[in-house]
């Protein structure tokens, strides 16, 4: 009998499902999480508009809402409970369906078989079923909000037993919950498929010659983050089907004995409602460095070829990563430092999480002292890879308080969190995909973006963000309380006038980013050809067409050199060698 | 800006090294799909790590845990998805002796991987006996937090194990027919998982059993 | 660009500086014995993140509009020193910090939650329930009647499920909707969730602490200035979570006395 040899990773697409919908391609796979991540943002930017309206004008009526939830915003003005949900609906598709998806499968999927010479993912059908997956979850998430009693309102964190009991506990918690929960639990089996992935492509489809430390900083993090995902989304997948038995099954796993709900003693017993929290903090520490790391990576590899030499140390950027990715582990505590554990388990978390600033701090440092004697070239890209390290900062250094338990009996629940975490996680890690988006457009669809409206862009979304987040940590030091759809009490009066400019500045902020759709848009189709490697940069990805062919490398497996980023020094092209070119670098 | 086209390099040990793709990509791709397994059995033991420490956390903090007396038959099954580890290790030898497989070899291979099949699919069957028997007794997924566990984690278990047995019909699968082909690195990564599922059965047990 | 990003980020770190050096958005006067040594470390740490908040973005302004699409023609070099002093100063600079907020800022803590309770404190019981909380004194016996969540019953204004016909210690509860103390008294707070996860939270006492359904915890405070405040549920607990708030009114000794009296006669 014959054994036979492995077809090639697969065959060219020949039909057009096969090209564009259900490929195997791992870049058409990451185009198409870009456009699910694009969707969501989109959706999510509306939902946390309608919150900053409805915030500072509760009475003004929003045209038009009406038709999409009589109940939620009969004509058109939002209730609370539907403030809720769109806070619900916000927070999860930004975290989940943004976050994860741009930085990480979206790029990810792009570019980490590129830049370390393979011809796809290891695994390409699971790669194919990981973005369906993740769009199911997405269309059920979705579905909430066109059932009767509207999407949940429990937030993000989905905290039992309010998640658990059912309709009992308030609209959007019967039917709008479970679509939640499921949707999460999807998400999570797409994710794991996804870092399963990446985590054996990088182990093993590497070309000759990459070893792991020559291997580009944004490879690195994209190989970091699949190994915090695969640890994460295996915890919370578990956690959510616990919840969805809870829900429909009668189980008692998060709700204890004695709950009067809505005049209703409920039939469950024993429960532990902090049993949910650390589950759901186990995996949700990590999940902030899920967003945040690949931005650190694609921000790193930006700036290199905008600065024109190397960071101080590329090392000690993936050593930094991996510390605060194997930190990330004993920190989920501090996210519940008055929740009622044990205060003495308080102390404990506060110091690893005090710690971690430290791997944190170094990488600032190497990126604010490497651009010391650079020659930087001003893109979009480069923009807004410095306007990262700006939003890093300032969202880093608030971080300090919170992890501090006692600072947090008094900044727990206030908008003071809601700054920190918006600057650190969301506006960083978006300033990196937009940087991603800048430099690897070109790459990923055959045009270049328009750099004049790139600079545009940036300038409204730098200003803009600050002047929305910014404010957020004097509300939170007034005491101003978080998920609260109207500010009903004594205190709220004279901070209206600062909730005014934040939600004119969101809204304006906002509208900046329609710059960006119609630069998307346009430069698909009108942009102006790309060349192969626009930036000088060094990297695999450079060394072939835009777009590259559907096996990246054409019939040939790249060789590779030296290390990533062989900037600053004499080439034949100029001041840099490219990463597969054998030539020896001369001088530095 | 300039822009760069992929030259070919002009050195001996590049030409040498731009072999062609399938060549590469061969080993490339078997070794990735065994650190895949690997992977997976990381993430799935990680999930089971939740489950499990979730019933630690809900059976020291509760006043309603009552243990359950596990069915008798559950040490049955235990014993038969043990059996099944060993006729897939008989495989293993099998395949492992012969540099390539001829038709004597096939059948031995063969055989003990429909042993192996048939042992997975009654200890499914052994553990739907035992969800009938506590059934009888009015024991059901929501009767107590031991009984809700209980389902979980046996439920939990069959669903993981499912993917091996799917693994193994698609080895058979292989190995029948004149135009199919044989695959030992697939063959040696079900292997890896289906003991692994072994290992993680007696893990359960073992949590299930234990009084905190 | 580079001179423009510059003097834009110059902007933006005086500009985020202003209002907390000007002080205009501060925490309300504290009422506690305790929340002096939480003020304290707030500002401690204020004052060491402001300085790193401010040094960095200078600096990265600076570096910006120095090493802009430079016309000297000189080549790139490194920062003298490079990533190993990076790392040491990473080390030095948070490494003190950690210490210093990290280890002294225990004390906070520690007279939050590790102080036992006096024993002459005065015990109440708060219940948090949608959307609103109440609060239980045991009455002249000093002792508390057992809860019953089946007797629970808002329309009767039995809110805690009291059984006063079969539980002698309910029959002298006094239940109240506002959480009335003496000044300079410790108060024993225990807490009781009814339904979901809700939080007890006053500003002016540097005080926050989840309801933990099935958990019942307890808190303990002092007051030190008479006055009405705001008890706010920061947990978001449902629809109506932004509307869950009651007040902590901190009396005189003798005020409150009157107040009691006043409440037993309507029991
Ligand atoms: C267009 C810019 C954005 C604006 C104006 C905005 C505004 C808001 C507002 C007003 C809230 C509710 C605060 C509250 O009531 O507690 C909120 C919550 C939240 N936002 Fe955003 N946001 C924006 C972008 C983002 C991004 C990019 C992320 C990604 C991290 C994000 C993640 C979240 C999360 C996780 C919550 C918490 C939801 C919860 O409490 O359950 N937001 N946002
Ligand atoms: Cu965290
Ligand atoms: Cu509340």
């Amino acid at each position: 009998m014959q054994e036979a040899s492995p077809a090639q990773v697969h065959a060219p697409p020949t039909s057009f499902l096969r090209k564009h919908v259900f490929s195997l391609d791992h870049k058409v796979i990451g185009l198409q999480y870009y456009g699910l991540a694009l969707a969501a943002v989109t959706l999510g930017m509306v939902l946390s508009w309608l919150m900053r309206f409805h915030l500072v004008w509760p009475t003004v009526a929003v045209p038009g809402l009406s038709l999409i939830s009589k109940v939620g915003a009969p004509g058109g003005i939002i209730t609370p409970e539907y403030y809720l949900s769109l806070l619900t609906m916000h927070g999860t598709l930004m975290v989940f369906f943004v976050l994860t998806n741009a930085p990480f499968a979206a790029f990810g999927n792009f570019f980490l078989p590129i830049q370390i010479g393979a011809e796809d993912m290891a695994f390409p059908r699971f790669n194919m079923m990981s973005f369906w997956t993740t769009l199911a979850a997405f269309l059920v998430l979705i579905t909430a909000f066109f059932i009767p009693d509207g999407p949940p309102i429990s937030g993000w964190t989905a905290y039992a037993p309010l998640s658990a009991i059912g309709s009992d506990a308030g609209p959007g918690l019967g039917w709008g919950q479970t679509l939640w929960a499921i949707s999460i639990a999807l998400f999570c089996a797409g994710s794991l498929l996804g870092a399963l992935n990446f985590i054996s492509t990088t182990l093993d489809l590497r070309a000759k010659g990459m070893t792991l430390m020559r291997m580009p900083i944004c490879t690195w993090a994209w190989f970091i983050t699949s190994c915090i995902a695969l640890l994460a989304f295996a915890v919370l997948l578990p956690a959510c089907l616990l919840l969805i038995l809870d829900r429909t099954a009668g189980t008692s796993f998060f709700i204890p004995s004695g709950l009067v709900v809505s005049d209703r003693l409920q039939p469950h017993a024993g429960g532990s409602p902090l049993l949910w929290q650390h589950l759901f903090w186990f995996f949700g520490h990590p999940e902030v460095y899920i967003a945040i790391l690949p931005s650190m990576g694609i921000v790193s590899h930006v700036l290199m070829a905008s600065m024109r030499k190397p960071l101080l140390s590329a090392k000690v950027i993936i050593y930094s990563m991996l510390s605060i990715g194997f930190l990330s582990w004993m920190v989920w505590g501090h996210h519940m430092f008055v929740s009622g554990m044990n205060p003495f388990s308080s102390l404990v978390f506060s110091f690893p999480t005090l710690t971690i600033t430290i791997p944190a701090t170094i990488m600032t440092l190497i990126w604010l002292g490497s651009l010391y004697g650079a020659n930087i070239r001003m893109t979009s890209a480069s923009l807004f890879s410095l306007g990262f390290i700006s939003m890093f900062v300032s969202g880093g250094v608030s971080g300090f308080f919170l992890a501090q338990p006692s600072i947090d009996i008094y900044l727990h629940a206030t908008y003071f969190v809601v700054g920190h975490f918006h600057m650190v996680m969301g506006v960083a890690s978006i300033f990196g995909v937009f940087a991603g988006t800048y430099f690897w457009f070109g790459k990923m669809t055959g045009r270049m973006l328009n750099e004049t409206l790139g600079k545009v862009h940036f300038w409204i979304t730098f200003i803009g963000t600050y002047c929305i987040f910014m404010p957020f940590h004097y509300l939170g030091l007034v005491g101003n309380i978080r998920r609260y759809s109207t500010f009903v009490d004594d205190f709220m009066g004279p901070l209206m006038p600062l909730h005014k400019f934040i939600t004119i500045a969101a809204l304006i902020t906002g509208a900046g980013q329609l710059i960006f759709l119609f630069n998307l848009f346009h430069s698909r189709f009108w942009g102006k050809p790309a060349p192969q490697n626009p930036w000088d940069g060094t990297s695999l990805e450079w060394s072939i067409p835009s777009p590259p062919p559907w096996n990246n490398f054409g019939d040939v497996h790249p060789v590779v050199y030296h290390d990533s980023y062989q900037y600053g020094v004499k080439g034949s092209k100029g001041d840099y060698v490219m990463q597969d070119s054998p030539e020896q670098v001369v001088g530095g | 800006m300039s822009s760069t086209t992929y030259t070919p390099v002009a050195i001996p040990v590049a030409q040498q090294a731009r072999t062609r793709v399938n060549v590469v990509a061969r080993s490339a791709a078997d070794g990735a799909s065994r650190s895949g397994v690997w992977v997976a059995i990381f993430a799935i033991t990680m999930s089971f790590a939740a489950f499990t420490s979730a019933l630690f956390v809900r059976e020291g903090g509760s006043v309603d845990w009552t243990h359950l007396v596990l069915p008798p038959i559950l040490y049955a099954n235990t014993l038969v998805l043990l059996l099944g580890s060993v006729t897939l290790w008989m495989a293993s030898r099998a395949v492992n002796a012969h540099a390539l497989l001829d038709s004597h070899a096939v059948k031995t291979v063969m055989g003990w991987l429909i042993a192996t099949l048939a042992l997975g699919l009654l200890f499914i069957a052994g553990q739907y006996e035992a969800w009938s028997q506590l059934a009888a007794q009015g024991l059901f997924l929501s009767t107590n937090p031991n009984s809700s566990f209980f389902y979980v984690f046996t439920g939990m278990h069959i669903l993981h194990l499912l993917g091996g047995i799917a693994a193994l019909v698609y080895l058979v699968g292989q190995l029948v027919g004149s135009h199919t082909t044989f695959r030992r690195a697939a063959f040696h990564n079900t292997a890896i998982y289906w003991h692994f599922m072994g290992v993680l059965w007696l893990y359960l047990l073992f949590v299930l059993r234990t009084k905190l | 660009m580079g001179k423009f990003f510059a003097i834009i980020v110059v902007i933006i770190a005086i500009a985020s500086a202003y209002p907390i050096i000007a002080h205009k958005y501060v925490q309300p006067e504290d009422i506690s014995t305790h929340g002096h040594a939480i003020d304290e470390q707030l500002s401690d740490t204020m004052a060491e993140s402001g300085f790193a908040f401010l040094g960095a973005q200078f600096v990265l302004a600076f570096f910006v509009w120095r090493f802009t699409a430079r016309k000297d023609g000189t080549k790139v070099s490194h920062l003298p020193g490079g990533a190993k002093l990076m790392v040491v100063a990473a080390f030095i600079l948070v490494g003190t910090e950690v210490l210093a907020l990290g280890v002294f800022g225990q004390k906070a803590w520690a007279s939050v939650y590790f102080t036992a309770p006096k024993p002459d404190d005065l015990q109440v019981q708060v219940q948090a329930g949608q959307f609103a909380f109440y609060f239980r004194y045991p009455g002249p016996d000093g002792k508390f009647g057992p809860l019953h969540p089946d007797k629970i019953d808002e329309g009767n204004a039995n809110f805690f499920g009291l059984d006063p016909a079969n539980d002698v210690e309910a029959r002298d509860d006094v239940v109240a909707a506002e959480l009335a103390v003496p000044v300079n008294k410790e108060v024993h707070l225990l807490m009781h969730a009814k339904d979901v996860g809700h939080s007890f939270y006053v500003r002016e006492l540097r005080l926050q602490q989840d309801f933990v359904p099935g958990l019942d915890l307890s808190l303990h405070f002092t007051a030190t200035k008479p006055g009405k405040y705001e008890i706010l549920c920061t947990q978001l607990c449902g629809l109506g979570h932004y509307n869950m708030k009651a007040y902590l009114d901190v009396m005189t000794q003798e005020d409150f006395e009157k107040w009691m009296k006043e409440k037993i006669s309507e029991q």
